[in-house]
């Protein structure tokens, strides 16, 4: 018998031969039932939030696709979202409320009914309340309701409150916003569809997952040259047309470089930078003034113009005014009388066109050659410029100018992470921003797109706000926000002393948006500036993966203080799942998977937003608990309620809101305006604005989980100086009123800093900070070396580690999900091929990487995908012991690890007394990047990663052996 | 021994674009959650939470680092499933019967009824891309997700393999190979596409697209008159040429 039908030829027919069988006779059915009913919502395995439809059977999950109809990931789902079966399903999901029994940290527990533990809860929380509502500190981790859980804090009364995004990535956050409205993040995209040239910065896996996939997909298709920089050659960067092995930290400079180059070659849009930027804006120019390096301005408080070819100086919005660009000007009217005035584009031209940001120059610091520097700034001059996009689309402008087109520079960029966790993170981000405002490419087509709501500039965005921390008052707005000078932080009156634990908005930290969730635990048992009595966490892996000094944090969280007592006398915590962090709670109160509960992505929080349209979306319970848990923001509103929390509570005391579902509908933040922007108004006619509406959840579920409306063609494009745009948003509900937009090239609220710093102004900054203030708050975007790399001896460690995400996997969450952990279920410490060869070291070795701060044992692979002075590993792939229900010796525990023992939330002692956090001295932003290293083999003949941890209990069944998912389905 | 069918016009697989797979896995894990409550037994993994997780998986994605003499060292993700080859050896080793290849469409199955978990089709793949079920023993692969492609339970854009309907990057792609007018069939001839291993003889169906050749980085773009000094005649004295350009 011949081995094959192509030899034997037509002999082989159909139905002869035992190779051929029809369906039939193989029982196959091809067209078998696939589920009962199909239930579309949101997906919560990262902060991508796409749409999923939800394949429900027999009462359990069958399948979980992408929603095609879904504006974020338009159907496609990646690796953990359709893995979502698995975490539905983890045996580390906490079935009842646990009440701490052993010492912190063992994971010893009894479980507890709900009403104990609200009681319990109730009891603790509403006793600081009435005594120093301060001393609780209220701190959310993945939370994607902060305009709950911030309303809910403001009622309670406490300033300490923030998500986690000052060890996220508040970087991009603040800059974006203070440099012109929007940022990188999940609030803007590329213009996938007519971009030219397309440059990504520091991005592994990250917000925006799916997005970017298909935008990079379309960029192939069309051809588009992409080019990354980031010192890891893995994932996008793999497929990206041209890398960039920057060393990190150093992007800034780079990027300065390119600044330099196309200033040189008169490669800037001056007519977008005078209509739509500061660049013409005169700085006073008068050397020991008070006011020295701030916008002239007029007795409105205008800032000034100077008339281009006289000496004229006219406030900046005067109707046809002609500005000019450089040169020295008179301050002929209001309190400037007499002096003189540079505009902002000179000192930004004598700035960057300094020899020091020559690439030749820089290249010796950035690592990358002179010559890419050169070429990939003639890329983007030629791309800008010679490539021009006019798209025939009228619109009118803020000054009511009618345009008959819109004009595009077709480069567009995106940055996330890698830019952002270094302590030079904002200025750097603000060095980006420059080079796509230079080169006039924001909301133009082919550029950086915003995504509504945002344009979001300063104007639009609250202050920081304080509580009178009065027993049972609450705050008078958010607990964040955007500081513009000195006299906006929130100190005590000594003008010095932080009012919040985590020290935001004080000294350290001024522009501190995003809160700095990594200093608390710290601050809290340091007692500085004050120790709190509850703390109180949301989704926070701050015992494990979250926290710098992983070791430090966990032994703070378990100390005592003389008396015997926890030096953070009372913890609380919820979690869907037996984290580490759940070890460590005193009280925990279990959460639902975001398969059981509603959620609300709000326009008040961060939205869902396509630079197209306008969306928000919910989750809804698509299966019911099978275990006694609860939404925590029902918990919130509960606990609320319980303490008489003046907005969560009726006029008779009985709670206002059934659970969260009923706060989504009938919460008005503003009258007509709620958490959900679609189907507003009784019958459920209205967007943005109305009165609730009793049937909008139902709404939403009959439209797949979300709500979207299509901005008019001629709101798509120069939102920060589009009145079409800024009068549909208002009438929208997306924003109170019309704002103006002028990018901040020169950002003043920094050089207000720098005179308090120079003790020019009150408050002025005290002396410890002086130096490092007027070094770090240049005006114009700067860049300064990594804070760690300058405190260290470069030959002790010459090398820099960092982290990745794997894009199938998300913080800590992937490792207890059987599919997922089968991928990544390990990570070894990648090391470039070179630094192997010296130190002595083959895949399979195991090394010694050790920091000023510490030092773990790791198995060793070798790359030479990367920057030759970097070494890398997955993030938060290793897990402690007996947390997430995996069994002893499971390799996440024995042999990943994480770098974060050996980064310290401080920086190496100064000898000034003070302790200095890791983080970057504008935003707090924590810099986990800045880490340098050295290495060396290792022996390790029990094959463990080294620190190890005692194993925490459980308070979980026995997780199974097996897993036959969907048997039931299978013939 | 298992005869294969005479070859058939219609020859249904994917067609996997190397360009810009970035190695997310969202295939690999879609595939799995799609087929675990499908097509035959479901796809197991044993000590699903111990030292040793091992699950039965249709697609798999692997990493390689290639350095290139004249250029830098870079990743390439390579996701592999079965190729439904025409010559499929593992179909011709096949004791039992239980391995086939469908007259139909050219889809390679197997029978789970006649599987006797030999493992002698899995020997005889050269591209590894069979696994048996380490619960149920019996011989698993892909299926080109034959219960979805001919589902009339699922809406028509829904009838392609769970691979392709969710890659984020759009790096996969489902079609007809066997017909010349295909858009499979044209990609491949449009981008070069090419069998993996052709020297194993198996004329395999699905093909790969082989990375495009990157847009030249190191053509310089026309350079731009040169500003060497801030003096009358540099930066700034550009600057007044440039604004009265613009009126």
């Amino acid at each position: 018998m011949s081995q094959t039908g192509q030899e034997t030829g037509q002999e082989i027919g159909p139905g002869r031969g035992t190779g051929e069988h029809r369906e039939q006779e193989r029982g196959l059915d091809a067209s078998p039932k696939v589920s009962d009913r199909v239930a579309r919502t949101t997906c919560y395995m990262c902060a991508c939030r796409c749409g999923i439809n939800v394949h429900l059977r027999d009462g359990k999950v069958r399948y979980i696709e992408g929603n095609r109809d879904h504006p974020i990931n338009r159907g496609v789902l990646c690796a953990k979202g359709s893995a979502g079966i698995m975490q539905h399903y983890s045996p580390a999901r906490l079935r009842k409320p646990l009440l701490r029994t052993g010492e912190r940290g063992s994971g010893q527990f009894r479980e507890i009914e709900w009403e104990e533990a609200l009681t319990l809860a109730t009891e603790w929380l509403g006793e600081v309340r009435m005594r120093d509502p301060k001393k609780l500190a209220f701190f959310t981790g993945r939370d994607q309701s902060q305009s709950l859980t911030s309303w809910w804090a403001q009622q309670y009364g406490t300033p300490n409150y923030a998500a986690h995004g000052g060890f996220c990535s508040v970087n991009m956050a603040a800059a974006g916003v203070y440099t012109f409205g929007g940022a990188f993040w999940e609030f803007g995209a590329a213009d996938w569809e007519r971009t030219k040239l397309f440059l990504i910065f520091g991005v592994a896996e990250d917000h925006d997952s799916n997005p970017i996939k298909l935008g990079l997909s379309r960029l192939k298709e069309r051809g588009v040259k992409t080019i990354a920089v980031n010192p890891v050659r893995t994932g996008y960067n793999a497929v990206a047309d041209e890398w960039v092995g920057v060393t990190p930290g150093t992007d800034g400079l780079f990027v300065l470089s390119i600044v330099h180059e196309l200033l040189k070659s008169g490669k800037v849009d001056l007519d977008y930078l005078i209509r739509y930027t500061n660049a013409p804006w005169l700085v006073i120019d008068d050397e020991g003034a008070a006011d020295h390096g701030l916008f002239a301005r007029d007795k409105d408080g205008k800032p000034l113009v100077a008339e281009r070819g006289g000496d004229k100086v006219v406030a900046y919005d005067k109707k046809g005014v002609k500005p000019a660009l450089k040169g020295r000007f008179k301050l002929a009217d209001g309190p400037d009388g007499g002096r003189e005035g540079v505009p902002v584009f000179e000192l930004l031209a004598r700035r960057y066109l300094d020899a020091s940001l020559a690439p030749e120059e820089t290249e010796k610091t950035t690592g990358v050659p002179a010559d890419q520097t050169r070429r990939i700034a003639a890329e983007i001059a030629e791309t800008a410029f010679e490539k021009e996009i006019v798209v025939d689309q009228p619109w009118t402008d803020m000054k009511g100018e009618r345009h008959d087109k819109m004009i595009g520079r077709p480069v567009s960029f995106h940055a996330m992470r890698g830019i952002s966790a270094h302590s030079n993170g904002f200025q750097t981000c603000r060095a980006i921003h420059l080079l796509q405002i230079l080169i006039g490419s924001i909301d133009t087509p082919g550029g950086f797109r915003f995504e509504p709501p945002y344009p979001r500039p300063v104007g639009l965005q609250p202050k920081p706000h304080l509580g009178p921390n009065l027993p049972g008052e609450p705050l008078q707005g958010p607990h964040l926000g955007f500081p513009e000078g000195p006299e906006d932080l929130l100190l005590e009156e000594d003008g010095v002393t932080p009012v919040r634990i985590d020290k935001a908005f004080s000294w350290d930290a001024p522009l501190s948006a995003h809160g700095l969730m990594h200093m608390v635990i710290s601050n809290a048992h340091a007692r500085d500036p004050y120790g709190v009595d509850v703390l109180f966490l949301y989704m926070a892996n701050m015992a494990w993966n979250s926290s710098m000094n992983t070791a430090g944090v966990m032994k703070m969280l378990s100390d005592r203080d003389e008396d015997g007592e926890y030096v953070i006398p009372k913890i609380i915590y919820s979690d869907a799942y037996d984290s580490e962090m759940v070890s460590y709670a005193d009280l925990v109160l279990p959460d639902t998977t975001y398969l059981e509960r509603f959620d609300c992505i709000s326009l008040l929080d961060r939205p869902i937003g396509e630079p197209d349209v306008l969306a928000d979306a919910i989750r809804w319970p698509v299966l019911e608990p099978d275990r006694d848990v609860r939404g925590f923001q029902s918990v919130l509103l509960d606990l609320g309620a319980r303490m008489g929390f003046p907005g969560m509570v009726k006029e008779d005391g009985s709670p206002r809101y059934k659970d969260y579902a009923d706060y989504i509908i009938h919460h008005e933040r503003k009258p007509g305006r709620g958490p959900l922007a679609g189907w507003r108004g009784k019958d459920g006619d209205k967007t943005g604005r109305g009165e609730p509406n009793e049937d909008q959840l139902e709404r939403y579920i009959e439209h797949g989980g979300f709500f979207e409306i299509e901005l008019p063609e001629n709101t798509r494009y120069y939102r920060h100086a589009n009145r079409d745009w800024q009068e549909w948003a208002v009438e929208h509900g997306v924003q109170d009123s019309i704002v103006e937009n002028v990018f901040q090239l020169y950002l003043e609220p920094l050089r207000k800093f720098q005179l308090s710093a120079e003790g020019k102004v009150q408050p002025a900054a005290p002396e410890s900070h002086r130096e490092q203030i007027i070094r770090c708050f240049e005006p114009l975007p700067d860049w300064y070396a990594p804070f760690e790399g300058e405190a260290i001896d470069e030959g002790d460690f010459p090398f820099h580690a960092l982290t990745q995400r794997p894009a199938a996997m998300y913080h800590s969450w992937g490792s207890q999900n059987a599919w997922l952990r089968q991928i990544y279920g390990t990570n070894p410490l990648f090391v470039p091929g070179a630094v192997c060869d010296s130190a002595g070291l083959k895949d399979g070795d195991w090394a010694w990487v050790i920091s000023p701060h510490g030092r773990i044992r790791v198995p060793v692979k070798r790359t030479d995908a990367v920057n030759p002075k970097t070494m890398w590993t997955w993030n938060a792939i290793g897990k402690r012991s007996g947390a997430w229900a995996l069994k002893p010796g499971a390799p996440e525990a024995s042999k990943g690890f994480l770098l974060n023992h050996l980064i310290n939330e401080l920086l190496p002692p100064k000898g000034d007394g003070m302790r200095w956090s890791n983080s970057d001295p504008v935003t707090g932003q924590a810099a986990w990047f800045d880490l340098r290293v050295r290495i060396e083999k290792a022996e390790a003949p029990d094959e463990l990663s080294l620190p190890q941890f005692p194993p925490q209990e459980n308070p979980l069944p026995k997780p199974p052996e097996n897993v036959t998912w969907g048997k039931e389905w299978t013939r | 021994m298992t005869l294969l069918p005479a070859p058939s016009t219609k020859r249904l697989g994917l067609v996997i674009d190397l360009d810009i797979c970035v190695g997310c896995h969202a295939c690999a894990v879609n595939c799995k959650e799609w087929n675990t409550g499908g097509y035959g037994a479901p796809l197991g993994d044993v000590d699903a939470y111990g030292v040793k997780p091992e699950g039965a998986w249709l697609n798999r994605i692997h990493t390689f680092e290639v350095s290139p003499k004249d250029s830098p060292a870079q990743i390439v993700h390579f996701p592999k499933s079965c190729l439904h080859c025409q010559d499929a050896p593992c179909v011709t080793v096949c004791p039992t019967g239980a391995s086939y290849k469908r007259s139909e469409d050219g889809i390679v199955l197997v029978d789970e009824d006649r599987c006797i978990g030999c493992g002698l089709c899995s020997w005889a793949c050269p591209y590894g891309a069979r696994e048996m079920d380490p619960v149920e023993k019996v011989m698993k692969k892909c299926t080109l997700c034959i219960d979805r492609i001919y589902n009339d339970n699922l809406a028509e854009i829904d009838r392609v393999p769970a691979c392709v309907r969710t890659c984020p990057a759009h790096a996969r792609h489902y079609g007809d190979l066997g017909d010349p007018n295909s858009d499979v069939s044209k990609m491949v001839a449009e981008r070069g596409g090419f069998d993996l291993m052709p020297e194993a003889g198996t004329r395999p169906v699905n093909k790969y697209l082989p990375p495009r050749a990157k847009t030249s980085p190191n053509t310089p773009p026309k350079q731009s008159e040169q500003t060497e000094s801030l003096e009358a005649t540099g930066f700034l004295g550009w600057l007044d040429k440039a604004l009265e350009k613009l009126g």
